[in-house]
């Protein structure tokens, strides 16, 4: 096949899940021998269009054409026939076995019926010496490193005859050195062996660096194609974020108390495969005032909220609540200190989904004389009664406080976590994707319910992916990337393109970030 | 006491008769173990197996029925595993522990309606074809008779091991059970690994129930299995899911059944009936207490 001819089609191709249009008429050729770029805010799409091209999802509209052919059956199995090979954000590797056997897994050589240890290794040793991806044949997967175990998810894929070769987000798992070995790789097999990439990607000093065509979605729609070498990084954010979406202004009422109740100084906390994920960190939250934390997921903002409500723990650096600090306190203590927290995952953390939303409202006030005879009988009564007016108050709609909680829809649940936390009446709210997932009308009456927290000087620390309502609720902003704070700005004097510049790792330079 | 009749040569033969009955079920449950579904209910699949072999060898008069009889009911019972664990992804410990009461029940309901007896198997017309045995003279002049079955249970326990670590199949079981998802992205379906463990576990199961009812012994008592199939899942714990070393305790549950038996005559022999399940308790502690260190020291 000649270089530049197309290899991938895309025609008219959406994608209804339950709820959501992931992908609006996307229509999209990508060329033999070109890197493509796919960026876009979370939630875009991209995932979605490229789990439709390895088969993982079936299209509920338009076609897909591989070299000319049009896809009839949608399996990772077919994909894998046609040459298309994907390596996912979470690897599909074996960690107990060599590397050679990941990358012969039911491809096994064999000697009679027995497998040959010998030809695995040695078809392994072909393939690093062919493709040059350095990898040891005989290492078990679990003792190498998350570079390297990307590697050897590329060498599976080619060694499977693939020629088009999907990237979900590579570089997130990756330390910057790891990520320059990585795209030298790419820029080799695109170089020698034409191959076709296709990365999806949250950075755009990456697609500057390694794309030569960049699409760019928003809200499942592909908004455009461009050269790389014609857009910038400014260009491309801006893209990203489209117009804005404007809902009613919000009345917030100004009364100045300037005790700092959140004070975070040079954090670090480490992720969990004990890389640096917050990295020298320092930020400071008054009372009767919104932070939001604007940035791209991953780039450390759920450990932040970890650490500070405890259930991380804390590497370097000091977070003081109300003047205390928290290092090696429980979560429990730290919400004595006055803190009350909602999770960014409310099915996991937010919510215990076989209780009934009597339960899930009474947790952590179950030890109130009110509700119970000296910690051992529960008022089963005035439990009931409180959990009614909480549920009347924050207007949560279910056939009543019987309810299983897993039973509702993603916004009455989220109402269920807001309404728990906010009546705790602390001063110290800390706030992570309140509306994620959540339907307009929800997420109109959960806005409200937080400027009127901070109406009432709470000090509130806002996380959310969705710039729209960061730009709504917050005071002041900070954008957060790679562990640290890169700009800090009121909503009213920036843009958003120039903000998404600076989550995307735009403000500072890829070097300073390290 | 005599400690010589504790350890003698009539102790290891019967060390290894014993041991034999966990040897079988210890590699049904190490295949499911493999692939990610470690199987209690082979408690179950060994008293169905049981009660199988002595009606086939009952009815049909030949050990060898009774051992079809035997692999068709562990057959059976895998096959209701793996559907409700496999396919209807029950929990797969409640499923277990249901298989052993139900296996026991389904015994003793069959035992006083087929045969018309309770308690153990006396049949008033025909014979309980044994298995065959074989008489070896050890260097020493004694003479040593052993079940087919004990031999053959070594080679599976070869057999087993190669599977397992010589043959890609082998590596597909394992790899559906450590990681599904990697096993589905190339193109091959986990659960049908995990239906192929389930069927293996209750083939191995069910000869082990056979060699209980037809080579052990020659009768089919109710509860039969006497939760040696919980002792084989301790085995297998404790043998690190390697046939070897699942073998090398099963070996030692043998020891400590048969020196319990030999101690009868000095120790109560209520207390002596114990001693495997309190053998079992201390491997089980040894086990975890050599992890803790490890733990430490890393």
């Amino acid at each position: 096949m000649e270089k530049g001819e197309t290899m991938v089609s895309f025609r008219h191709v959406s994608m209804q899940f339950p709820g959501v249009l992931a992908n609006d008429d996307v229509s999209l050729d990508i060329r033999q021998g070109e890197v493509f770029a796919l960026v876009g805010e979370n939630g875009a799409g991209k995932s979605t269009l490229m789990n439709i091209l390895y088969g993982m999802n079936k299209p509920t509209g338009g076609e897909v054409y591989i070299k000319g052919q049009k896809m009839t059956e949608f399996s990772p199995k077919a994909a894998i026939a046609r040459g298309v090979g994907m390596v996912h954000q979470h690897f599909m590797l074996v960690p107990s076995f060599t590397v050679a056997q990941n990358i012969m897994l039911n491809n096994e050589p064999r000697r009679g019926i027995f497998y040959d240890f010998k030809a695995a290794n040695d078809t392994v040793n072909r393939l690093v010496a062919e493709y040059g991806l350095q990898v040891r044949p005989e290492d078990r997967v679990e003792d190498i490193s998350v570079g390297l175990q990307q590697r050897v998810e590329i060498l599976k894929t080619l060694h499977r005859g693939a020629d088009v070769l999907i990237l979900d987000e590579p570089t997130a798992v990756l330390t910057p050195q790891e990520t320059e070995e990585l795209f030298a790789v790419i820029r080799r097999i695109v170089a020698e062996r034409h191959m076709t990439i296709i990365i999806i990607t949250h950075k755009l000093y990456e697609v500057m660096e390694i794309s030569d065509r960049v699409g760019v979605m928003r809200q499942g729609k592909l908004v455009g194609v461009r050269n790389t070498a014609e857009v910038n990084e400014r260009i491309l954010a801006s893209m990203m974020v489209g117009k804005e979406v404007l809902l009613d202004a919000l009345e917030r009422v100004d009364d100045h108390d300037e005790t700092v109740a959140i004070e975070v100084e040079n954090l670090q906390v480490r992720d969990s495969r004990g890389l640096m994920a917050v990295n020298g960190l320092s930020l400071r939250v008054q009372r009767g005032e919104v932070l939001g934390i604007a940035g791209i997921e991953g780039n450390g903002q759920s450990e932040l909220i970890e650490a500070i409500t405890g259930m991380r723990p804390i590497h370097g650096g000091t977070v003081k609540i109300q003047g205390h600090d928290i290092r090696g306190l429980s979560p429990g203590q730290i919400r004595a200190l006055g803190l009350a927290h909602v999770p960014e995952d409310r099915l996991s953390t937010g919510v215990s989904a076989k209780a009934d939303i009597t339960d899930n409202l009474i947790v952590g006030k179950e030890k109130r004389p009110e509700f119970s005879l000296k910690r051992v009988h529960m008022k089963r009564r005035s439990i009931r009664r409180y959990a009614e007016e909480i549920f009347r108050k924050f207007d949560i709609r279910g056939a009543g406080v019987d309810t299983l909680t897993g039973d509702l829809s993603g916004g009455n649940m989220q109402k269920v976590v807001v309404a728990r936390e906010f009546s705790f009446d602390t001063p110290v709210l800390i706030i992570s994707q309140p509306t994620r997932g959540v339907d307009i009308g929800a997420m109109d009456f959960i806005h409200q319910q937080i400027i009127a927290k901070r109406n009432a000087s709470c000090a509130i620390l806002l996380v959310s992916a969705d710039l729209d309502e960061l730009y709504r609720l917050s005071d002041r902003m900070v954008t957060i990337y790679e562990g640290r704070i890169t700009g800090e700005f009121l909503p009213d004097s920036i843009e958003k393109t120039e903000i998404s510049y600076y989550m995307t790792g735009g403000g500072s330079r890829k070097e300073a970030a390290r | 006491m005599d400690w010589s009749t504790v350890f003698s040569m009539s102790t290891l033969v019967n060390t290894v008769n014993t041991a034999t009955i966990v040897v079988l079920a210890g590699l049904g449950c190490l295949l499911t173990d493999q692939v990610g579904i470690m199987s209690i209910g082979i408690d179950g699949m060994m008293t169905a197996g049981a009660f199988a072999a002595v009606m086939g060898s009952w009815l049909c008069g030949s050990w060898l029925m009774g051992i079809v009889f035997a692999l068709a009911a562990g057959l059976l019972f895998g096959l209701f595993y793996a559907v409700f664990v496999v396919r209807f992804k029950s929990d797969e410990f409640i499923i277990g522990v249901a298989m052993n009461i139900f296996a026991v029940a389904l015994t003793t309901f069959m035992l006083r309606s087929i045969p018309g007896q309770t308690g153990s198997f006396h049949p008033a017309t025909g014979t309980v074809t044994k298995l065959p045995a074989f008489t070896l003279t050890l260097p020493g002049g004694t003479p040593v008779t052993l079940s087919l079955m004990v031999p053959l249970s070594w080679l599976l326990v070869a057999v087993c091991w190669v599977m397992m670590y010589r043959t890609p199949l082998g590596y597909w079981l394992h790899a559906s059970g450590e990681h599904p998802e990697s096993l589905r992205s190339v193109g091959r379906s986990p659960e049908r690994m995990r239906y192929l463990g389930s069927l293996l576990c209750g083939l191995l199961c069910g000869l082990s129930g056979a060699y209980l009812s037809l080579g052990y012994l020659s009768t089919f008592t109710e509860n039969m299995s006497a939760s040696r199939g919980y002792v084989a899942v301790a085995c297998v714990i404790f043998g690190r899911s390697n046939p070897l070393y699942v073998f090398l305790a099963a070996l030692l549950f043998g020891f400590i059944d048969t020196a319990g038996q030999r101690m009868q005559g000095v120790v109560d022999p209520t207390l002596t009936a114990t001693f495997p399940y309190i053998g079992t308790i201390l491997m089980m502690v040894l086990l975890a207490a050599r992890t803790a260190i490890r733990k430490r020291r890393a």
